[in-house]
């Protein structure tokens, strides 16, 4: 018993669950996608619920409904879209530290407010590391990174690490039905799109669509008119806004395609991705133009505070260290 | 020209139009900027006439790294590309109407018989301008004129691994099944892609297909 991996054993997935972690660098030449964590907010405070590695491997689990048994004991940390949590039936609390005994069955029931919730164990998941990272992304159908079927045991990858009782403080926890505005930060073909079409994308609401996945969001609203002709195909950055001739804008996300020749009037914040990717069908968006400047600042005080901030004594309260 | 694109990317762009001299150019540029080693350097994305460069915000910002990258640029378009050595790919295709659905419909369309299509695909040494859509899937051109033919009006849900399609003047091979509104007018067996070796294609590469018949299809590890 003692050299036992400690890990929880998954009894139902739900409607899909992956093992996501930072992404995959330097293989988009190659067609692939660079996958990740599409809610880096809540996929960070996970693993930093548990003291782990900025950027480890975390279970995404899609609209909830995941089923779980602990094999050994062992503390974990659940974050994101708000569903109810328990423990043998017992109500839990969500953003903090749950402890399990050998045998305690875990259940994460239908998000109510947001679209994902992350999973995090002890070091990280162990799933196996295919260049440089453990990011499933389905569509490709890698050997060996498939997502999460019942029966899978998923492994911590430290599992004799001691963990305090921690949660997150309530100021940081989102509220995913929040209306939200995306900032668009214009790109070099913005010239090719008329005014009258960018005055109709930042000033109308667009309402998010049944077609929302880890590839990217369609959106529904007022179309634009005078959508410019396709473009040579060219690499995709994350977050691209493109507008194929239906005039409906689709936000690419993770796992799109590294390519494509549809028109761009530019890229979303990637923070604000982040609380995009929370949102449902149904809920609305709208896109407001921002400076570039700002948002790679923005981006570099989110990634710093991960990384240079740490629990203060036994509070719940982080320190700049 | 480079173009400031998000947070974290960059484009360069090289020329206005699709022409055969930039695939290898584009790869001569990866080269050498992977060459430099640079901890920031995080991604590449090679496409026809532009690069995609993915940089770590953490450590610099567009100005920096297109300064970097700017004298590369000016070396790569100066260099003669006659010199670069592109690799040579022979892929055996079966064509056929049971490996491809489309055949017959593209003969009729186009007014030329199936064998005059499979001789018109086999005859042409095409180049590798992009690859994306799928892990290992290559963009190739150009096909000739008298064979291009249009996407189909509705993609197929299931396209199977090995299918060879095309779309205008373009083909390539599908590397595992997936959607796709290409015309498939035969089956290739060799792995395009796989877990260890990566991609077969890369950007710059020459591509020329032969005809194989059924049997030797089959022995050469191809499914139908």
């Amino acid at each position: 018993m003692n050299t036992e991996p400690t890990g929880l054993r998954v009894s139902s997935p739900g409607i899909s669950a992956t093992v996501q972690d930072s992404g995959r660098r330097a293989c988009r030449q190659q067609g692939l996608a660079a996958g990740g964590a599409l809610d880096l907010h809540a996929f960070n405070w996970a693993n930093k619920l548990l003291d782990n590695p900025t950027g480890a491997a975390c279970l995404e689990i899609m609209l909830g409904g995941f089923r779980a048994v602990a094999e050994t004991d062992i503390t974990l940390a659940v974050t994101g879209a708000q569903a109810p949590i328990t423990i043998n039936g017992i109500q839990s609390a969500h953003w903090q530290t749950l402890a399990l005994k050998a045998g305690d069955e875990l259940a994460i029931g239908h998000a109510e407010s947001g679209r994902i919730i992350y999973l995090a164990l002890p070091g990280g998941i162990d799933s196996p590391e295919w260049f440089g990272s453990q990011s499933v992304v389905p569509r490709e159908q890698i050997e060996g990174l498939a997502p999460i079927v019942g029966g899978t045991l998923l492994r911590a990858k430290d599992s004799v690490k001691q963990v305090a009782s921690r949660e997150v403080p309530a100021r940081f926890r989102p509220d995913y039905c929040e209306e939200l505005t995306l900032r668009l930060l214009p790109g070099y073909q913005i010239g090719q799109f008329s005014e009258g079409d960018l005055l109709r994308l930042t000033t109308s609401a667009y309402e998010l669509t049944q077609q929302s996945d880890r590839m990217g969001f369609r959106l529904s609203g007022p179309a634009l008119t005078e959508v410019p002709p396709g473009i040579i195909s060219e690499g995709i950055a994350m977050g691209a806004v493109q507008v194929p001739g239906n005039g409906q804008p689709i936000i690419l996300l993770n796992d799109c395609q590294t390519i494509g020749g549809y028109p761009k009037p530019g890229v979303i914040a990637s923070v604000d991705c982040h609380k995009l990717t929370q949102r449902l069908p149904g809920q609305t968006i709208r896109f407001a133009f921002a400076d570039l400047v700002d948002a790679q600042n923005e981006r570099r005080l989110f990634n710093r505070y991960f990384e240079k901030t740490r629990w203060k004594g036994l509070t719940n309260e982080l320190e700049w260290r | 020209m480079i173009s400031p694109v998000s947070e974290n990317t960059l484009l360069v762009t090289l020329a206005d139009e699709v022409r055969a001299d930039l695939p290898l150019k584009l790869q001569y540029l990866c080269q050498q900027l992977r060459a430099q080693n640079w901890f920031w350097l995080q991604d590449l994305v090679p496409s026809y006439t532009t690069l995609l460069i993915v940089y770590d915000v953490d450590h610099l910002d567009f100005r920096q790294a297109a300064a970097a990258v700017r004298p590369l640029i000016a070396q790569c378009l100066d260099h003669s590309t006659s010199n670069l050595p592109a690799k040579a790919i022979e892929l055996p295709v079966y064509y056929s109407e049971e490996s491809g659905p489309d055949l017959v419909g593209l003969a009729d369309a186009c007014s030329l018989t199936v064998d005059e299509v499979i001789a018109k695909h086999t005859a042409t040494l095409y180049q590798v301008y992009a690859m994306g859509f799928a892990p290992g899937f290559g963009f190739m051109g150009e096909v000739d004129p008298a064979i291009a033919h249009p996407r189909r009006e509705t993609p197929r849900q299931r396209v199977p691994q090995g299918s060879v399609g095309i779309a205008n003047r373009q083909t390539a091979v599908y590397p595992v099944s997936s959607p796709g509104g290409w015309q498939i007018i035969g089956r290739c067996p060799t792995r395009l892609f796989d877990r260890e070796n990566l991609s077969l294609l890369s950007i710059g590469d020459q591509v020329r297909f032969y005809s194989v018949g059924r049997e030797q299809y089959l022995s050469l590890g191809g499914t139908l």
